[in-house]
């Protein structure tokens, strides 16, 4: 990406949106787009979550983490539906997701990118978005085949709606390539995008710095906070790079053998005990 | 990084263009008595290869689910054109107007199949789906072989044993258990089969390069991320298969009725195999490649009579796909293509 | 006494479908490939087993054993020259080819030994005695069934022994849980997915001239149908699982006689694969397998 697009995002500044909702006793004004409540989840006799209680507001940027294993893509699965879970209740925007599948979660407004990226590989950039655009490009598949009017005024708002989105990442010069041959850190800008054009209120990253590198993070930082500024919606994000977390997350959550052990701003978080533990192991009695 | 240009309209209307322009020399090759008489009868079966394999690329290529079966749906569609055919004599005097009905009611009951096969077996994947289909298509051709139609006075007749099938002396048998259809009128032209590859292309092509199609082609790249945009699997799953199926058994009443009879084990497991080596050798996804090498793979043999290669005929379609299958598997040659031909490329649908 | 007598036919007829079925879940437990060219195995070692014993007057010890070493040698050559260069290929591709395989190996015996069906004699028991009267003229089992059965359940035991208890038996079941794992613990993978394939062929020669006692006729597209049966076996037990073969075999070996003689000898092939579908239907991953979700 060139210097002069990176020049043109907004200067990183705090938004004056609630910032704390992550702790569901101090989210007052605003019903949370995400409660969780006593999550949990068994494999066999093995428990990768347990007791898992968060909210998020309807426009913060929280951040989950924890060490390898704790069990942070759990909870996403959770959220999504990939897994069905044993105990507990997750409430998205206020209503019960108790039976529903993946594509109902995303049809209640939950989208998510993957850790190991999964994208449409065969098909264009372009094409991708489009996917996601699915549920909002209206035409049915008969007037697909017999390209009815309706085929061309909702494929050219498709189309159009795609290069938008891209454009926040600036690739829509890039719509016609084939995804899989995209190098790795546009590939899950890619898959951001796509999660985007299914018009969530709450968006899942899993991992979106994995692989790259420090310029690439401190500008997909920015990115986050212009993506929830734009559209005003949720964002929780797993990631390793705590420069980042600390950097872009209003609200934490830190995971641990499948259980919260902290919560709160960064500031909270960074000196906490239990997190340094947990992190660093405990320290040797002299 | 691949660039492609979106070429996908015009690559349709090349397609259109290339079947448009066959049919056009044959029809001028056949009126100056070019064509011999043996390679004039395949013209009609080779029009509904080219239907079966379009219509499998549906399902294999651009879905991404192994079918087995697909003759099966081929011959569903071929008894029902022949019963209807004979029913609707009176109906519809026009042999024309008959063999398009029978064509719809073909097409009817290829879908009709993929439905019932579909709807619960979509469920499974990969090889599982693959071995299902396999066994639908054993179950079809298994009822058919059973199966005893006729039609008389009274109306319409079916049984499952000889001695409990019975028909007025008036009545006219139409499929006679293992010996299959008998006293078929031929209605087939080398002209239906045109409009009917038109059809078939004019579907799958604008299917694909629709809402719909992208999302067949994203569940076949990845399931789960269709899943996480909110793609209903099942249902697109289920509309290639269905539509597969439908253009199968619409190709399946044109072949029948090109025939006086026709038997069951005509679209048996090898059927099903052979418009899949079509499938394969043409180019999974590619369009214009089920078409051609169903055109050729199916007129070739006849084309080498004299040549004596019938034995071996399968013996090297056999070959051939085993070393299709290694060569495009293999990284180095696949590297060695990209760069000396920077092949522009798209997945879906050339 | 039909009764009996179906019961006892539906277990020998089951348990050759039983070792074939576990050619196929041996070779789908650590290659994870459906080996489609395993029925057309079955139908070389007939050949071969027929030839050694009718066109050399070998003894039938001889020649199952030459049809055994032939099938391995040829379950060896196949993978190494068609599947392992595949192996980082989609599964369909594999797919494709093991047909390719089954084709290459049906069309190869026609023009070799010809089209036209040759009547095998039977390894054991003669024209005028060849079955076992239990209950005479009621109940009787023929020597071929008996045999098989027995065969059947030395195989078992010797299979479940051999990956249980040897230092082969344990690679195989490293290699199917995970290949790379596998080989940084310094197991030979090739060696060991080579030695799978060279089990699962010899009890496919095994199953052949089993089947070919027990069915006297012999065609290029014999293997092909007890193959796709002996497939549905293995996916009805649950493919990859060794028990799962068993089971899967005996049960549609019964349900097949009983079909053809209960409800009708015509409609065998539908019964026995409706019920495969039902079952798949009900459990995803058959009777005794284990169903891995994708991990996400």
């Amino acid at each position: 990406m060139s210097e002069q697009n990176k020049n043109s995002y907004p200067k990183p500044k705090l938004v004056p949106v609630p910032s704390t909702n992550i702790i569901p006793e101090r989210d007052v004004d605003k019903r949370p787009i995400l409660e969780c409540r006593h999550l949990g989840i068994d494999f066999g006799g093995l428990t990768a979550v347990d007791d898992f209680n968060m909210a998020i507001g309807r426009t913060e940027i929280a951040g989950l983490i924890g060490p390898n294993g704790a069990g942070k893509t759990t909870v996403f699965n959770l959220l999504t539906k990939v897994y069905q879970p044993t105990r507990g209740t997750v409430m998205v925007d206020g209503r019960d997701t108790a039976g529903k599948t993946t594509i109902q979660l995303n049809h209640m407004g939950v989208a998510r990118t993957f850790q190991n990226i999964r994208l449409f590989g065969n098909l264009t950039v372009e094409e991708n978005v489009k996917v996601g655009l699915h549920e909002h490009t209206r035409y049915n598949a008969l007037s697909g085949i017999l390209r009815l009017p309706s085929y061309w005024k909702r494929e050219r708002e498709a189309h159009e709606k795609a290069l938008e989105l891209l454009s926040i990442f600036d690739m829509q010069d890039m719509a016609n390539y084939q995804a899989g041959s995209l190098p790795y850190g546009a590939q899950r800008r890619l898959e951001i995008v796509r999660a985007l054009a299914t018009r969530p209120s709450l968006l899942l990253l899993d991992e979106p710095a994995a692989g790259m590198n420090p310029s690439e993070t401190a500008e997909l930082m920015n990115n986050i906070r212009k993506i929830r500024d734009t559209f005003q919606i949720a964002i929780m994000l797993i990631e390793h790079d705590m420069n980042l977390v600390m950097g872009v997350c209003e609200g934490i959550c830190v995971l641990n053998f499948g259980r919260i052990i902290a919560k709160g701003t960064p500031d909270d978080i960074q000196s906490n005990p239990a997190v340094i533990e947990a992190y660093l192991g405990k320290q040797k009695e002299a | 990084m691949k660039k492609t240009i979106n070429k996908t309209s015009l690559n349709g209307f090349i397609n259109y263009g290339m079947v448009i322009a066959a049919y056009a020399v044959i029809q001028l090759l056949i009126g100056g008595k070019l064509i011999s008489n043996s390679l004039q009868s395949l013209l009609v079966p080779a029009c509904c290869y080219i239907v079966m394999t379009v219509s499998l690329n549906l399902t294999v290529g651009i879905l991404g689910e192994l079918s087995l079966g697909h003759a099966g749906f081929m011959s569903l569609g071929a008894f029902s054109g022949i019963v209807s055919s004979i029913l609707l004599q009176d109906v519809i005097p026009s042999p024309l107007l008959r063999l398009a009905a029978a064509m719809v009611i073909g097409a009817l009951a290829g879908a009709l199949g993929g439905l019932v096969v579909g709807v619960p077996v979509l469920r499974l994947q990969g090889d599982y789906l693959a071995i299902v289909t396999l066994a639908f298509g054993q179950i079809i051709k298994n009822i058919i072989m059973v199966l005893y139609v006729g039609v008389d006075e009274k109306g319409l007749h079916m049984a499952v044993k000889a001695d409990s099938f019975y028909l007025s002396d008036t009545g006219t048998v139409i499929i006679k258990g293992p010996m299959g259809a008998v006293g078929v009128t031929k209605l087939a032209s080398f002209t239906a089969g045109f409009l009917l590859i038109m059809v078939t292309l004019l579907v799958v092509q604008n299917l694909v390069n629709s809402r719909a199609g992208r999302a067949i082609m994203a569940l076949r790249d990845n399931r789960i991320a269709a899943e996480s945009v909110g793609i209903n699997v099942t249902k697109y799953k289920l509309m290639a298969f269905v539509i597969s199926a439908a253009l199968a058994g619409s190709a399946g009443a044109l072949f029948g009725l090109n025939y006086s009879s026709t038997v069951a084990s005509k679209f048996d497991f090898n059927a099903s195999i052979l418009v899949l080596v079509f499938v394969v050798l043409g180019g999974l996804g590619s369009i214009r490649g089920s078409i051609i090498a169903a055109a050729l793979l199916y007129v070739l043999p006849e084309l080498l009579r004299g040549f004596d290669i019938a034995e071996y005929r399968m013996l090297i379609y056999a070959i051939i796909l085993i070393l299709v299958m290694l060569i495009t598997n293999n990284p180095a040659i696949q590297n060695f293509i990209n760069a000396k031909f920077k092949k522009k490329r798209k997945g879906a649908v050339k | 006494m039909s009764f009996l007598n179906n019961v006892i036919t539906g277990i020998s007829l089951g348990s050759i479908y039983a070792i074939i079925a576990l050619g196929y879940t041996m070779v789908y437990g650590i290659a994870k490939m459906l080996n489609f060219a395993h029925g057309d195995v079955i139908m070389v070692g007939g050949y071969i087993c027929f030839f050694a014993m009718g066109r050399f007057h070998l003894p039938p010890v001889v020649g199952v054993l030459l049809a055994v070493a032939v099938c391995t040698a040829l379950g060896i050559v196949i993978e190494r020259l068609a599947y392992k260069p595949l192996r980082a290929a989609p599964s369909l591709a594999v797919l494709i080819t093991a047909i390719g395989v089954s084709y290459f190996l049906q069309n190869s015996a026609q023009i070799l030994w010809g089209a036209a069906t040759k009547t095998f004699t039977p390894i054991v028991g003669t024209v005028g005695d060849s079955s076992l009267e239990l209950i005479p003229g009621q109940l009787s089992i023929s020597y071929v069934a008996i045999l098989s059965i027995v065969c059947c359940v030395v195989v078992m035991i010797a299979l479940t022994v051999f990956t249980g208890r040897t230092k082969m038996g344990k690679a195989m079941r490293a290699c199917s849980e995970d290949k790379a794992a596998a080989q940084l613990m310094g197991i030979n993978v090739d060696a060991t997915i080579s030695m799978t394939f060279a089990i699962g062929s010899a009890l496919a020669a095994i199953a052949g001239v089993l089947m070919c006692s027990a069915y006297p006729v012999l065609s290029p597209t014999t293997g092909s149908m007890p193959g796709i049966r002996a497939f549905t076996a293995a996916v009805f037990g649950g493919i990859g699982s060794i028990p799962g073969a068993l089971l899967g075999g005996v049960l549609l070996g019964i349900i097949e006689t009983f079909g053809k003689a209960y409800i009708s000898t015509d409609l065998s092939d539908a019964v026995v694969f409706a019920v495969l579908i039902v079952v798949l239907l009900v459990r995803p991953a058959g009777l005794m397998g284990k169903y891995v979700p994708e991990k996400v």
